[in-house]
């Protein structure tokens, strides 16, 4: 009977085991079998060798580039954060009935109707030198001379990405806000808390798992992004992502191959350290 | 359409008609399909340049068949045919692209023989002078990539052998394209790229085939280097090279890259960006709005670029036929009128005079003024009555060239070092 039970549990368990042994597990084995590889113009041969991994790490520009994708990280997740927090806050606590709550959080969800990269594409005209933006600027009287930094600088991928990425730190932070007990928060004001003290020592701590779930999200997808970076800084500026995407572009599999493997240990330990700090499954 | 009655069979022809044909080869009869090119799809690839959509609807009514357009950029155009063989059965591809994929044997030599046109073809493509007194240019010159030695020839000919690795449709004589009225002065050099008076307004392409040469252009303006062979640079004129431009895009000097010609025309059209390498036609897009827009001729010289179309190794039977078919009604004229039209210049240009007016002939390669309004295959106008093309005649434009688009013997560490400048 127990064995029975077993082996029921392994066979359900098989399925999904199997699925990502092929379209997960396997394809990164290959990726890091290819890193070793070496390449021609044209074509990667069979080979051990370290010359992928020798010329991305003895490389400053790596380095730069690596800071370059961490600070995007960073500053994307500080912005997301507080707006996240703050329009989930909106809505679980400040908004009364469920229909609205509903309503307003579909609200949200509606840019995300129409993709990714238009959504991006169309700040470009808006940030532009002779661009909505420093027009409007100018007509008020605010600025004499355009603001190049608009657009093709940090500024404007960071502000595409908060663009982008900020739903993904709404919806995980609301879920959470919504499942705290009211009692909770009326006992907080019984005891005498005021606003801020309920707010940071009951609200957050509880919300921590939504939290943590949204900096994943939206730090494995910083991380992982090349267009965004591509795009809203003219190629001026570069991280990881678009170090692979030129390298693929130019055919050099290994190489691309041994970058992609450096990016996705630096993400597992952002994510392992991450977890340290927060036990998803236990508040789960 | 003689050629493709002489029924072959190819492994595809075979799936498609099945039992009837299998038949048909086991009785060695004589065969005549009447819609038989009708059921025929050739499936062509390459930059936009001359991947249009016009030219797919041209080839139906004149020849039968069906051409699918693919239209990528330059790197996924590279990176399809040496990865991809059997995702095409005809590569549009660069000169400078073809010695990267040759080697991989993804495409078959074209028996000029079969060419109908081939002695008409330009110079440039043949001996690799476009007059005999021509001196070559530096770089990837078409006629050195141009040739193999036989059916199943791997590396490259140095003469004319009767066999072509890509049939030359369609080139251009490249330079920087500016906005006059932004700068409000002439240009004449190359260094002008860098000049800190265009900080924050200069833009370079991101294909480094393509840009390294701009770049080369750029440093011999500015009197810091004469290349032996801009084409073929060592380790250390690369380093010095890239150098020199990671030196001013971290002093801000570049507003943006592009990959695409539609980035080069919405940076050029927006006013983001007053000088900056471009190609023809983009100048002509931005021109088409109304924005002013010149292909600026410089004392160095041009950058030239060749194109021409490749067949897939794969290719056999009746779409083999068909694509010869298709190669001769390229170099007829149609689209080389088509393509002259938008500035380039055909293989073949004394076939392409039979499609164009004689205003547009004198124009776009005489170098005479215009003595109407010149426009566009699609309409819409470029130049008024009195007008002379920016640069002149053929002659004038492809008797400049100072170097080809290139692929060098360091190419792979000049790759290396190309990321690291757009990542620097």
């Amino acid at each position: 009977m127990t064995l029975n039970r077993h082996l029921t549990g392994w066979l359900m368990a098989l399925p999904l085991t199997a699925v990502l042994a092929v379209f997960l597990v396997l394809p990164i084995i290959m990726i890091v079998v290819v890193s070793f590889w070496g390449a021609t113009e044209w074509s990667i041969y069979p080979a051990f060798q370290f010359d992928n991994y020798e010329f991305l790490l003895t490389s400053n520009v790596t380095y730069r580039v690596y800071f370059n994708t961490l600070k995007y990280a960073v500053i994307t997740w500080a912005f997301t954060l507080i707006i996240g927090f703050t329009v989930a806050y909106f809505l679980a606590f400040h908004v009364r009935t469920l229909t609205w709550q509903i309503a307003l959080f579909l609200l949200c969800t509606i840019p995300f109707w129409t993709s990714n990269i238009i959504r991006m594409i169309s700040w470009i005209p808006f940030l532009g030198r002779n661009g909505l933006a420093n027009s409007a600027l100018m007509s008020w009287g605010v600025i004499d001379e355009p603001l190049d930094w608009l657009l093709f600088s940090d500024f404007s991928v960071i502000l595409a990405f908060v663009h982008l990425y900020t739903l993904f730190m709404v919806v995980p932070i609301f879920n959470t806000m919504m499942r705290i007990d009211k009692s909770l928060i009326e006992a907080a004001s019984d005891a005498g808390a005021s606003a801020w003290q309920t707010l940071w020592h009951v609200i957050v701590p509880l919300t921590k798992p939504g939290i943590m779930i949204g900096t994943i999200f939206v730090v494995t997808l910083v991380m992982g992004d090349f267009i965004t970076v591509r795009f809203m800084s003219g190629s001026q500026k570069a991280n990881v992502g678009r170090l692979i995407s030129n390298d693929i572009a130019l055919l050099q599999y290994p190489s691309a191959s041994a970058t992609a493997v450096i990016l996705l240990i630096t993400v597992l330990m952002v994510i392992g350290l991450m977890l340290r700090f927060v036990d998803i499954r236990k508040e789960l | 359409m003689t050629t493709i009655s002489k029924v072959r069979y190819s492994r595809r022809s075979l799936l498609k008609t099945g039992g009837a044909a299998l038949a048909a080869a086991a009785l060695p009869a004589p065969m005549v399909w009447g819609q038989e090119t009708k059921n025929i799809t050739l499936r062509q690839f390459g930059t936009g340049v001359s991947n249009l959509n016009e030219v797919a609807n041209k080839v139906k009514e004149d020849l039968g068949f069906n051409l699918e357009m693919t239209a990528l950029d330059s790197d996924s155009v590279t990176q399809r045919a040496a990865t991809q063989p059997d995702s095409f059965d005809i590569a549009d591809i660069e000169y400078w692209i073809c010695k990267k994929v040759w080697p991989t044997g993804n495409l078959q030599a074209m028996d000029t023989s079969k060419i109908a046109n081939y002695d008409k073809i330009v110079g440039i493509f043949r001996s690799g002078k476009l007059t005999p007194e021509s001196v070559i240019a530096q770089g990837t010159a078409p006629h050195s990539v141009g040739f193999t030695d036989g059916p199943g020839g791997r590396s490259f000919a140095d003469n004319e052998s009767g066999w072509m690795t890509l049939i030359p449709t369609i080139y251009n004589a490249d330079t920087l394209g500016i906005r006059p009225d932004l700068i409000g002065r002439p240009i004449r050099n190359w260094s002008e790229l860098l000049n800190p008076e265009f900080k924050g307004k200069a833009s370079i392409l991101d294909i480094s085939s393509i840009g390294i040469m701009d770049m080369a252009m750029v440093v011999e303006s500015m009197g810091e280097y004469t290349y032996p062979d801009k084409g073929n640079m060592t380790k250390e004129e690369i380093d010095m090279t890239i150098g020199i431009f990671t030196e001013a895009k971290r002093a801000g000097q570049f507003r943006a890259f592009w990959k695409s010609f539609d980035e080069s025309v919405n940076l050029m059209a927006s006013g983001e960006v007053v000088i900056q390498s471009m190609w023809s036609p983009a100048i002509t897009a931005v021109r088409s709005r109304g924005i002013p827009c010149v292909y600026q001729p410089l004392e160095e010289g041009y950058r030239s670029w060749g194109g021409g179309i490749g067949l897939s190794a794969s290719l056999s039977g009746m779409e083999l036929d068909a694509a010869y078919e298709y190669i001769n009604w390229y170099l007829s004229g149609w689209v080389g009128g088509f393509l002259m039209r938008q500035g380039y210049y055909s293989a073949v240009p004394e076939t392409s005079k039979n499609f164009m007016s004689e205003n547009e002939w004198g124009y776009w390669f005489e170098g005479k003024p215009a003595t109407d309004v010149i426009t566009n295959p699609f309409g819409d106008p470029l130049a008024q009555a009195g007008e002379v093309r920016d640069g002149g005649s053929f002659y004038d434009r492809m008797g400049a060239v100072a170097c080809w688009n290139a692929v060098m013997d360091e190419n792979q560490y000049m790759v290396r070092k190309w990321n690291e400048f757009v990542a620097a």
